[in-house]
């Protein structure tokens, strides 16, 4: 069966081809403001023989396409699971959610935390600092990783954090710094969430923000366990969602 | 049943009311769609939720014409937000007590002039009601009786003092000897108060009769949540939260009769195996922070998720029904008695400690056979939210699944919590 996994984020729409279980294709296209437009893309290939739908869109999706559909929550254990058996636990850090899910020895869901309304130290998140600082998202990871020391950022909210970032530039603090000041504040955040749902490893750390070196240097160095990152991080979600129509 | 009423332009009441009457059109044009949307588009509902709906489509008209009748004829009407207000002693001295509007999110830039923006959603709700004009329940109040639950409603009566004659009944915080002492003076104190309101006394009859009829409307609660137990489940949760909600302010005998009309369809439905929801469907209790109608964000999340909620440990929930005032009071000192100890035995967070909730959880969760529970905090609301760890730890330790969720009246975290609701039901 040829089965293709949606995963309509709120930056990204990825999508995996399965056939017999085997990724045959995978695509990423960006969300904009018309998700189904990048959705319909992918369908209008037509070499799938079921859908199943997983991210912020899925719900319209379903009304759109009547496919099932599956939280991210599943589609990440599944799919993360399906990479590395031995997964322990699952990090995304999405366009504006971020989410631990601790994984039972089976592969299911044992528990899981989530972002409950801010998209506090996400890729928006990210997004948004990397404009305040006039670098591209790849290039202050960069300079993140070259500073030797970052300035110490207090805000996670997407608001303050860019008032006091600007306050920061206009001191005349190093952009690398800064950026690397940005990074460290959503490693710690996101290291102290690990901490508290007690995950056990390996970690695998996916979502469009698995991608930045400088977050995967800093969730590596913090982690007490190991750390498994997948070599296309951003599409777990969507392999796994294709996954959930095999009845895993 | 609507269909048959005809028409009513309520205007002039509002009016007389000293009602905004343009904001308060725009509050009923909202809350119509939001009724429609999460009630009247449920399948197989039991037939006697049309009162609740005939009810939902007069509530600020019908029923303010009743409560304007009822003052006319020399009764009183006392406002109120909490269920430790003894509404037997109300209703003794000629009074119709009833639950005020603290839902939804109304003037909230004129309210956080007033009190701190991060006070929980209820309280600014209440506050908003009134400073907007938009509460018909609000303005028809003799007398509002406030209570000393939680640091923001004791600060907020301060701040509501000033706008409507108050009364602050000083509820205690832990329940020891002294403390029933306190609470005992504080029944006395809003007997009196209501006694020089109303010019009435407190005699025997009347008293006993009103702890009667009260105890007959949580009883007709008692046995419809009751049904809620059976395998098939014979009613949403929606429809069930509901009725409590409405037991607030509804009038007290034709309320205990039209739920008495429900329980008896729900008890044929479980001897039918009528069910409102798939035998698969994962049957949630919910526990937490008050919901006062219209305010059915988390029971609609789940069950648009696919699960079905089947008890609610909450002050629109079991702590509302589940206990009684003692029927044998021979004076009326005895049954002034006895509603210090029924309302005593609440378990509210404000109490500390307050391990006899997390029993009462753990409890309802093997009698209606739950797959996981919630743990519903509104933001702000320190108590639950303290309580929920406490809560989140017992369940975790008797093998219960627990979604904690913290929230308020907004919609802008709808995406993120049908998530994490639709996550915690896949995971049962």
């Amino acid at each position: 069966m040829r089965v293709l996994g949606l995963d309509i984020g709120s930056r990204s729409v990825d999508a995996v081809w399965l056939d017999d279980g085997r990724i045959t294709d995978y695509a990423i296209a960006d969300s904009g403001f018309d998700p189904a437009a990048a959705y319909e893309g992918f369908l209008a290939r037509g070499d799938h023989d079921i859908v199943v739908a997983t991210g912020y869109g899925r719900h319209v999706a379903r009304g759109a396409l009547g496919c099932p559909v599956v939280t991210e929550i599943k589609a990440y254990a599944l799919g993360a699971t399906a990479l590395y058996p031995e997964a322990g636990s699952v990090l995304d850090i999405g366009g504006q959610d971020t989410k631990i899910i601790s994984l039972k020895a089976s592969g299911g869901v044992d528990d899981f935390e989530m972002n409950d309304k801010c998209a506090a130290g996400t890729g928006k998140f990210l997004e948004v600092m990397a404009r305040a600082l006039g670098f591209e998202l790849a290039e202050m990871a960069e300079a993140a990783l070259a500073a030797e020391e970052g300035v110490v950022i207090s805000s996670m909210c997407t608001v303050f954090a860019e008032s006091e970032v600007t306050g920061l530039v206009h001191k005349g603090v190093d952009r690398g710094r800064i950026a690397r000041g940005l990074h460290d504040s959503i490693a710690k955040r996101t290291l102290g969430s690990l901490k508290r749902v007690n995950v056990r490893g390996p970690l695998v750390f996916a979502g469009g923000v698995a991608k930045n070196p400088a977050m995967v240097e800093l969730i590596r160095g913090g982690f007490a366990g190991e750390v498994r990152i997948p070599d296309e991080a951003q599409i777990v979600g969507a392999y796994g969602a294709a996954l959930s129509a095999l009845g895993r | 049943m609507s269909d048959n009423v005809e028409t009513v332009d309520y205007t002039e009441m509002w009016e007389e009311l000293g009602l905004n009457v343009p904001a308060h059109c725009a509050l009923l044009k909202a809350i119509g769609p939001a009724y429609e949307s999460v009630y009247l588009s449920q399948k197989n509902r039991p037939e006697g939720m049309s009162y609740f709906d005939f009810v939902m489509s007069e509530i600020h008209s019908l029923r303010i014409r009743e409560l304007q009748d009822h003052k006319a004829d020399g009764g009183s009407i006392i406002g109120t937000f909490c269920v430790y207000v003894p509404e037997e002693i109300i209703r003794a001295l000629g009074g119709q007590s009833i639950g005020l509007c603290a839902g939804a999110e109304w003037a909230f830039p004129e309210v956080e002039q007033v009190m701190p923006r991060n006070t929980c959603a209820l309280i600014k709700s209440f506050m908003g009601f009134k400073l907007g004009k938009v509460c018909p329940y609000f303005e028809s109040a003799d007398l509002v009786v406030g209570e000393t639950t939680c640091d923001g409603k004791k600060k907020a009566y301060e701040v509501l003092g000033k706008l409507h004659p108050t009364h602050v009944m000083e509820l205690p915080q832990m329940k020891r000897p002294d403390d029933r002492a306190l609470w005992r003076s504080e029944i006395d104190r809003l007997a009196a108060k209501l006694e020089e309101l109303t010019g009435r006394t407190l005699d025997v009859a009347s008293l006993k009769a009103a702890i009667k009829e009260v105890n007959d409307k949580r009883r007709a609660l008692q046995r419809l949540n009751a049904a809620r137990k059976a395998a098939a489940v014979p009613i949403s949760g929606k429809d069930a939260l509901l009725a409590v909600q409405v037991a607030f302010y509804d009038d007290v005998p034709r309320f205990t009769q039209m739920v008495n009309a429900v329980a008896d369809e729900l008890e044929a439905r479980i001897q039918a195996g009528v069910s409102v929801a798939p035998a698969e469907a994962k049957r949630i209790l919910i526990t937490g922070s008050p919901m006062a109608i219209p305010n059915w964000k988390v029971h609609d999340i789940v069950e648009r998720s696919g699960g079905v909620v089947v008890a609610e440990e909450l002050c629109t929930g079991s702590r509302y029904y589940d206990t009684l005032v003692a029927e044998d009071g021979d004076t009326v000192e005895e049954m002034l008695e006895a509603i210090t100890d029924k309302y005593l035995g609440i378990n509210c967070a404000c109490f500390t400690p307050n391990d006899a909730r997390v029993d009462d959880i753990m409890r309802m969760a093997e009698e209606y056979n739950v797959d996981g529970v919630i743990h519903y905090a509104l933001q702000f609301c320190g108590p639950y939210q303290f309580e929920g760890y406490t809560v989140e730890k017992a369940a975790r330790a008797n093998g219960m699944p627990l979604l904690k969720v913290e929230t308020d009246y907004s919609m802008e975290d709808a995406g993120q919590l049908t998530t994490r609701v639709e996550a915690f039901l896949e995971m049962l």
